[in-house]
């Protein structure tokens, strides 16, 4: 009775073993294809959490890469740690995590260590002189791209614009400017919607 | 101790790194450059360019590369347990508790102000670093090249599909022709 017992758990911590690095993997598999960042990987997320895997609803990926992106982090790790956390607890999300940062972290240290031995190179020195060009259009891109999910009417836009000018002109720390962005975007809201109200009274009334 | 110094101010990045990516660059930057004086201003742009240069989010490996250059591999491996705790943290607790977040009024309300400061900082920090490295003026002696190395690169990530890493590793071989 007892030996049973015994063999039945022992199996189940193998299939949960087994389970946590069927979960490290996928993520260890998906993370090096992420060039580019997070919004790169949402297709290829999606085939193999949804298709492959079947470990989340078709229903159920876009709240789950709504959510992965409302919290702060990069959206390819934590979609991955909201997955692992639910197919298997905490042990699960810590193993997603592993697996998402693992392979990245050591592409980019490889590169850091190859930048920090050659950077006084003359020719190293000249290819970064062309870079760097490239890098900053990059972050213009990057600020396009976010700009079209930001920009939805004219508030937002003057928004855009202020954080811009106030930064470039007034000394703040930039955590101070995104929790007031925050802030302010509860406040807004909370206005328009008194001023829509108020509309709506003022038309009862007349 | 260093190294806690690293930790701690990639958590305090962390626990604010909404958007993941080249969001969190200027605050970075603003971090390692002015407020610790860990990396000289104009050497930011090529970490940032390492960083890209790899895939993964952007700002968790700008942090790699500044914990390696800062304190070696222990620094990039405490830069990154920084970065990606209060994720972690957070993610657990909303997992637990309110995974529809999203859906949330006040959580939607505060996207509504959040997402247009973070693509203004996302400018400004373009802004930042162009004037830095000579591209717009500024601190250094504009090189008219340098202007149109970038416009060239806006024009192939804006109209072709050509993959950044390739335009990245493009305008190195053409930094080596016209000035190697």
């Amino acid at each position: 009775m007892q030996s049973e017992q015994s063999i039945d758990s022992s199996l189940e911590k193998e299939g949960k073993m087994k389970k946590l690095f069927a979960i490290f993997w996928a993520f260890f598999k998906i993370s090096p294809l992420t060039f580019g960042g997070g919004y790169v990987m949402i297709p290829l997320l999606e085939r193999e959490l949804v298709e492959r895997k079947k470990w989340v609803k078709p229903e159920e990926i876009a709240d789950l890469f709504a959510v992965s992106e409302s919290v702060p982090g990069s959206i390819a790790v934590n979609s991955g740690t909201f997955i692992g956390f639910r197919l298997a607890g905490i042990p699960g999300a810590l193993a997603a995590m592993a697996g998402a940062v693992f392979p990245t972290f050591m592409i980019i240290l490889t590169l850091a260590m190859l930048f920090m031995g050659f950077k006084d190179h003359p020719l190293v020195q000249a290819a970064f002189m062309g870079i760097r060009p490239t890098i900053v259009a990059l972050i213009i891109v990057a600020g396009f791209k976010i700009g079209k999910t930001a920009v939805i009417d004219k508030t937002t836009l003057l928004l855009v614009l202020l954080t811009t000018a106030t930064m470039l002109f007034v000394h703040i720390h930039p955590i101070v400017t995104i929790i007031s962005g925050a802030i302010l975007g509860m406040v807004l809201v909370q206005l328009k919607n008194l001023i829509k109200a108020k509309k709506e009274m003022g038309g009862d009334q007349a | 101790m260093i190294l806690l110094e690293i930790f701690l101010t990639f958590v305090k990045i962390g626990f604010v790194s909404f958007g993941g990516g080249i969001a969190m660059l200027p605050l970075i930057d603003y971090e390692v450059t002015q407020n610790h004086g860990w990396v000289a201003p104009e050497q930011f742009l090529d970490i940032i360019a390492v960083a890209g240069m790899s895939p993964g989010p952007a700002a968790t490996n700008a942090a790699i590369v500044v914990g390696y250059t800062v304190a070696d591999i222990p620094g990039a491996i405490v830069a990154t347990l920084g970065m990606i705790l209060p994720s972690l943290m957070i993610i657990l607790i909303v997992a637990m508790f309110f995974f529809r977040i999203q859906h949330n009024p006040i959580v939607q309300s505060a996207f509504y102000g959040l997402r247009p400061i973070i693509t203004g900082l996302i400018f400004y920090a373009a802004t930042v670093f162009a004037l830095r490295n000579g591209i717009i003026g500024g601190e250094k002696i504009v090189e008219p090249v340098y202007l149109l190395i970038m416009l060239a690169a806006l024009g192939l990530f804006f109209f072709t599909r050509i993959h950044p890493v390739f335009v990245i590793i493009a305008s190195g071989v053409v930094g080596i022709l016209l000035f190697g």
